[in-house]
């Protein structure tokens, strides 16, 4: 006689531990942003090119993740949280990677050399976008606590709590941002047109890294607040 | 009469058989889906869990089976038109057991949740409704034996929400959940020991013509509650604060609490089970055994002996022994997302319905059961992800089981006539 074993069907893989494992990728992805620039910044682009790579394999690393959660995901599944707030979570932590991606990209593609007007003005915000990222990265790990209080009680406060934090952390960056442009903005005369161009667009890019964490923030405070 | 005398051996004999196959089914995958939970936790080691298994569940077969295994051998078909030709009841009994068995075994080698105690319900009814004929059939009790199908595990699930969502507010929302745990951990353990008690002392001792009043009866399951509650207290005293696990999960200490309370659910199950599953293999064996020990007599009010208990208990300890233990394996591997707090609302819930069942005399299914709770701890938002296809994979699996196993149990039971007679 074989056996039936209708408990153990009943159990699909954990999305929270799955969401956690894909920020895990996602912000060691972000994080090689603050070698990429320091290498930008030095003209060393052996260095920058070994860092493009590492940041595109982690990339693509991110995206099987997050492709393996959403097979995980049919509409037949009871989740503790709405199904398309998950998704949405998902897609917003998988933003960070694929903008840390295009900004890698480009510095690697079109030599992109730092103009002296902002370069006191770049490690800063890259810093500043960076924290961001690693905020959020630590609200999701907190994703197993959240699922054992049933998204209620001092745990979810906690979390909303580091929500706000996020949330001030993400006008910091937002204040950095501007700095850097309008130094930028001060000497664009002086540069190749073409070249300012990409750096507006590199900033705006380095920007969103930090808008995409903060949104990570929003969709997860979204979950708690769905009850 | 005489084809009883002469092929009374004959009868019990493949009755023993066909009631060791069955409870040795029960053994193999039902009781061991219900102690692969406390296995999965880590409570409980997969000896010790066969050890308990083994002990509650015959407990809870003798101290509370009782009404069950009457339901199953009077409360499904009336035999009282069968006085003439008793051996036919004879023929229906193992037909049903065989036809059950038969049916377990196709639908189990498939993956299907079946669920034995429909099984022998759907045999039973097949041969009522032809070996006797349709009016012999107690269609008020399949009745309500059917709405008990829907009902118990929707009771089992509602239990263990509100268990989860008790657990949630009374420990894991507290300032220091740990000790939350240790203080709050024993009248847990109170609950699982009194709730047990309480329905077998005022609803299964009756059976074994031991009468107790209400009142002495409140007063002594509290005294089961106390006993278990110290017993437990001990036990979640040794539990030590893991400040290193904590790093990485806040409630880790908390469900170390609750590993060793799910070792009192794991008793509670098998008991449990105990109470209503080892009926469907040895209710129809004690039927025959009453009839052929009697030389033909069909309505005498016997009790039940205590060997034909015995019969079921050693074929689910041989199914556990022989197959189970690997069901316990995969059942506690792939559902470690049922963590100690939520597996012990799950099994308090559904080991508390079955045992209220069995009281009521009513035959339901332990796994459903168990799947209702699972899915109420889901509805508090405590699980992670459930797969809700299973629901509608046991509901598709009832609805055949029932006429196929009616079919079976007909058609084997004109295969008994032809050969005796």
């Amino acid at each position: 006689m074989k056996t039936t074993n209708p408990l153990s069907r009943l159990f699909g893989p954990n999305p929270f531990s799955l969401l956690k494992s894909h920020m895990r990728v996602v912000i060691a992805c972000a994080s090689k942003m603050s070698g990429l620039f320091e290498a930008v910044m030095a003209n060393d682009s052996a260095v920058v090119e070994r860092i493009q790579k590492e940041i595109f394999a982690l990339e693509a690393e991110a995206d099987a993740i997050k492709k393996d959660v959403r097979k995980h995901l049919p509409r037949t599944i009871l989740l503790p949280v709405n199904r398309s707030d998950l998704i949405d979570l998902l897609n917003m932590q998988d933003k960070i990677a694929n903008t840390t991606q295009d900004i890698a990209g480009l510095v690697v593609e079109r030599h992109m050399d730092v103009p002296a007007g902002i370069r006191a003005d770049l490690m800063p915000f890259v810093d500043d976008c960076l924290r961001v990222c690693h905020q959020a990265a630590t609200i999701i790990e907190e994703l197993d606590e959240l699922l054992e209080t049933g998204f209620s009680g001092p745990e979810a406060k906690s979390v909303s709590d580091m929500i706000d934090q996020l949330n001030l952390m993400e006008d910091t960056s937002d204040e950095s941002g501007m700095a850097i442009l309008r130094a930028l903005f001060k000497y664009e005369d002086e540069l190749n047109p073409v070249s300012v161009m990409f750096w507006y667009r590199l900033i705006e890019w380095i920007g969103d890294t930090a808008d995409h964490a903060e949104a990570v923030g929003e969709r997860l405070l979204l979950m708690i607040d769905n009850r | 009469m005489e084809i009883i005398v002469t092929y009374g051996p004959w009868f019990i004999g493949l009755a023993l058989l066909a009631g060791l196959y069955m409870t040795w089914g029960v053994g193999a995958n039902d009781l061991a889906n219900a102690m692969g939970t406390s296995v999965g936790a880590g409570a409980l080691s997969v000896k010790q869990a066969i050890v308990i298994a083994a002990v509650f569940e015959f407990a809870g077969a003798v101290l509370a089976g009782g009404s069950v295994t009457s339901t199953i051998r009077k409360g499904i078909i009336d035999p009282s038109g069968l006085e003439a030709n008793p051996e036919y009841l004879v023929y229906g009994m193992l037909a049903a057991l065989l036809s059950a068995g038969f049916w377990l075994m196709i639908a189990s080698s498939k993956g299907w949740p079946v669920s034995t105690t429909h099984s022998i319900i759907g045999a039973l009814v097949g041969f009522g409704i032809v070996g006797i004929g349709v009016s012999s059939v107690q269609w008020g009790q399949i009745g309500s034996i059917v709405a008990s199908w829907i009902i118990s595990p929707l009771v089992g699930g509602t239990l263990a929400f509100g268990l989860m969502h008790s657990i949630r507010a009374l420990i894991l929302n507290k300032e220091d959940p740990f000790e939350a745990a240790r203080k709050w951990g024993p009248y847990y353990i109170f609950l699982v020991g009194f709730i047990i008690a309480l329905v077998t002392i005022t609803k299964g001792l009756k059976h074994l013509d031991i009468t107790i009043s209400s009142f002495n009866a409140l007063l002594l399951s509290i005294g089961v509650g106390v006993l278990t509650a110290l017993v437990g207290g001990t036990m979640l005293r040794r539990a030590k604060r893991d400040l290193e696990a904590e790093k990485d999960f806040r409630f880790a200490s908390v469900e170390k609490v609750f590993a060793p309370m799910m070792i009192f659910t794991a008793c509670a199950m098998a008991f449990a089970h105990g109470s209503n599953d080892v009926a469907n293999g040895i209710g129809p064996l004690a039927a025959i055994v009453s009839i052929v020990g009697s030389g033909g007599e069909i309505l005498q009010e016997s009790a039940l002996p205590i060997w034909v208990l015995l019969v079921g208990g050693l074929g689910i300890v041989i199914g556990l022994v022989t197959m189970g233990y690997r069901v316990m394996l995969t059942v506690g591997e792939k559902i470690t997302e049922l963590t100690p707090t939520r597996g012990f609302c799950a099994e308090l819930a559904a080991a508390s319905t079955v045992v209220l069942a069995s009281g009521t005399g009513l035959p339901v299914s332990t796994t459903h059961i168990l799947v209702g709770a699972v899915m109420g701890v889901g509805l508090s938002r405590g699980v992670g992800a459930l797969d809700l296809k299973m629901i509608g994979r046991i509901v598709t699996s009832w609805i055949i089981t029932l006429p196929v196993a009616g079919l079976v149990a007909a058609i084997l039971f004109f295969v008994f006539r032809a050969i005796f007679g």
